[in-house]
């Protein structure tokens, strides 16, 4: 059958474009021959609004950038803002903040993977996965009182400290959750239909990812071994012992096998967290209306979806006079088409969610 | 001619047409309800549990629902295939059911019923043309829709019905081969002769036809022409209320049919299992329909079980898995068997 190349509009309105993406494909005999990614149909224009606000008032609206993983969010900027005024944030903050952030990286992982299995049609992993994830959101109701936008951090350190019940809450999901992944494995790792959509599929180079600045476990899955957690420390991460998964293939498996992997990891760090809590305040003195000094600064941390990095200049008043966002779903996402040219139609689905975007980070 | 007897000619026809189109319908009602719940069981979630006793109206209510929705047609449709088509799908899988027996002969007051509308001597061949009938519904329903996620999932459907109907009429060979007729009932009572289902007489052949039926009716992990991640809803896409209701009613008719079919051929239909063990000869105390009826659930059972665990085909790997393996594989058989059929 020969058919003329068609174009295909996928969202905004679509099952699978997590959110409000519109892709504009051209499709030849179902086979990809250009993706053109439209965004901006969840732009709230953060960045401007910003610059109307406090210091401290900006911490809870970047809760709603990356909505899956807000603490990684309020961590990068917090960090950022802590930089440009040289606050000494006390031992136990930081460690508190390591644990939170990673049980983020296991919840936003989670969510990850059960929504890219959806895309692949076998939806009963979503379920399965929202089931564990929903054991660290009920962590951040019973530490914060919030489960999606938690707003769990704050300048100088931690609103509240980690108490016993909290901590005994975390260490039950530290036990669980393992045992859990493993049905997801049992479920996908060695299913061939799973392999089959998956492995090969998407492909990327290393030289194509880092040219591109993909970030995150998608590079990681090239073989590029690059962790800002380990790499560039922030946040006492030097002081814990965890491994970096890396694969070479590049394609959608690897990256799922990537992420798995992380959240292992997160797990070790937060028993790490947990085991070795210095004792000590939880936030530092901090005056309630904070002037910080004039400059600028950047900083970047490793979120869940890759390198999320803040810049900040400062007037010396109480409001920045510009913050710009790296947004690692923004980067990841203008990868897509060099990951879907010559594969077919129904691969760009998965492909899409192997890159695990959230269009509340990509629109701002 | 007595009263009698005239009321038995004119009322058990229409008794039977009814229970002949009732039974699908109220094996889907129970199908969408029980797919639902076992979705949710495997999942770990309740499913639909309030309408009625644990849910069972939902599928009704849902219904209800749908007829007062608004009936849209797509400005640039076809309006006269666009109304055809999910009467044309509806049809093929509701006709098919009159050549299905529902059970043995059974004796009323003297009177001997044959719980089937029709008995044909090919009626096997009826039942598989008649259900394929309904890809010409599903490829007017894509065409005239006159949008292009409707008209993928056609394309799609088309190709992969097609495909499938190979194995499928070979391995309904090999079962002819050994009951000597296509028609159902008589296939069934060679069951009974033989003593023993040819479901354990042509293992092969029972496994590729199962394949090939799921395939038929576009179920998981074969359920590529609506595939939600990828094509919105496929070939439906643009159709709402009843037209849409009759489009997911005759895909749940279908599985029935393929149910009943892998059942009557394979299973022994309505005879109770294990005849040739005496201190199991209790089991032919329920009638003929209830066992007849747990099989075909048995078998709906596996198609939603099979949907909550695995992960959706690639359109390639797809017709790959039929014309790479299935087809060959059922020539294999078919051959095998002839051969073994005429050394024996």
């Amino acid at each position: 059958m020969a058919f003329k190349e068609i174009e295909l509009n996928m969202g905004p309105q679509h099952p699978s474009t997590h959110g409000v993406l519109r892709l504009k494909l051209r499709v030849d005999n179902e086979v990809v021959t250009s993706v053109e990614p439209v965004i901006g149909y969840l732009h709230r224009g953060m960045e401007k609004l910003w610059e109307s606000q406090t210091y401290a008032q900006i911490v809870p609206m970047t809760d709603r950038l990356d909505y899956l993983a807000a603490l990684s969010n309020n961590l990068g900027y917090v960090l950022a803002v802590e930089k440009l005024m040289g606050l000494e944030v006390p031992k136990r903050a930081q460690y508190i903040r390591v644990a939170l952030v990673e049980l983020q990286r296991l919840a936003s992982h989670l969510a990850w993977v059960g929504f890219m299995a959806n895309d692949i049609g076998a939806m009963s992993v979503l379920l399965y996965a929202f089931e564990d994830r929903e054991a660290v959101l009920d962590i951040f109701e019973a530490y914060c009182g919030a489960r999606l936008t938690v707003h769990g951090i704050r300048i100088g350190g931690v609103p509240f400290d980690l108490d016993e019940t909290v901590a005994g809450m975390i260490r039950r999901v530290l036990d669980e959750t393992p045992k859990k992944l493993a049905d997801i494995e049992k479920l996908l790792n060695d299913n061939r239909i799973w392999l089959h959509r998956t492995r090969g599929v998407g492909v990327i180079s290393a030289v194509d990812a880092v040219d591109l600045g993909l970030t995150g476990p998608a590079l990681r899955a090239t073989g590029v071994p690059w962790d800002i957690r380990r790499d560039l420390p922030y946040s006492s991460y030097e002081d814990f012992e965890f491994d970096v998964p890396v694969r070479t293939g590049g394609d959608v498996y690897d990256r799922y096998l990537v992420r798995l992997e992380e959240i292992r990891q997160s797990l070790r760090i937060v028993r790490q967290a947990l085991d070795r809590l210095p004792p000590g305040p939880h936030l530092a003195k901090v005056p309630r209306l904070l002037k910080v000094p004039p400059g600028e600064v950047f900083h970047t941390i490793e979120a869940p979806k890759g390198e999320l990095g803040f810049y900040i200049r400062a007037n010396g008043t109480e409001r920045p006079e510009r913050v710009k966002m790296k947004s690692p779903s923004f980067i990841n996402l203008q990868s897509l088409e060099r990951m879907s040219k010559g594969y077919l139609f129904s691969d760009v689905v998965g492909i899409l969610g192997s890159l695990d975007i959230v269009l509340g980070e990509i629109d701002k | 001619m007595t009263a009698l007897t005239l009321l038995f000619d004119v009322l058990i026809p229409v008794i039977k047409i009814a229970a002949v189109i009732l039974f699908p319908m109220v094996m889907v009602i129970v199908l969408i309800w029980m797919e639902r719940r076992v979705v949710a069981f495997i999942q770990g979630r309740l499913g639909p549990n309030r309408v009625g006793f644990q849910g069972l109206l939902q599928p009704i209510a849902d219904a209800t629902k749908l007829f007062f929705k608004e009936d849209i047609i797509p400005r640039e449709a076809d309006r006269l295939l666009f109304n055809l088509s999910p009467v044309l799908v509806m049809i093929s899988s509701l006709l098919a059911f009159a050549f299905v027996p529902l059970g043995g002969p059974f004796d009323v007051m003297g009177y001997t019923i044959d719980p089937w509308i029709a008995r044909s001597p090919v009626g096997l061949l009826l039942v598989l043309g008649l259900s394929a009938i309904g890809v010409f519904g599903i490829i007017f329903g894509g065409w005239a829709s006159n949008s292009k996620y409707p008209l993928m999932g056609a394309l799609r459907s088309v190709v992969q019905v097609l495909s499938y109907e190979i194995p499928l009429g070979l391995t309904v060979l090999t079962v002819v081969f050994f009951s000597r007729s296509m028609d159902l009932v008589a296939i069934v009572n060679n069951q009974k002769d033989a003593k023993v289902w040819f479901g354990f007489l042509l293992p092969f052949s029972f496994l590729i036809f199962w394949i090939s039926g799921i395939a038929e009716t576009n179920r998981a992990p074969f359920d590529l022409p609506e595939a939600e991640s990828e094509l919105v809803a496929g070939y439906h896409t643009e159709y709402s209320g009843m037209k849409f209701a009759f489009f997911y009613i005759a895909e749940y008719a279908h599985m029935v049919l393929v149910s009943s079919l892998v059942v009557l051929l394979f299973f022994g239909g309505w005879l109770p299992p294990f005849p040739n063990v005496r201190a199991l000869a209790f089991l032919g105390v329920l009638p003929g329909f209830v066992w007849y009826l747990i099989k075909i659930m048995f078998f709906l059972y596996l198609y939603i079980w099979i949907r909550g665990t695995l992960p959706r085909y690639r359109f390639d790997a797809l017709i790959k898995l039929v014309w790479k393996w299935l087809v060959p594989l059922a020539l294999l058989n078919f051959v095998i068997v002839a051969v073994a059929w005429y050394l024996l």
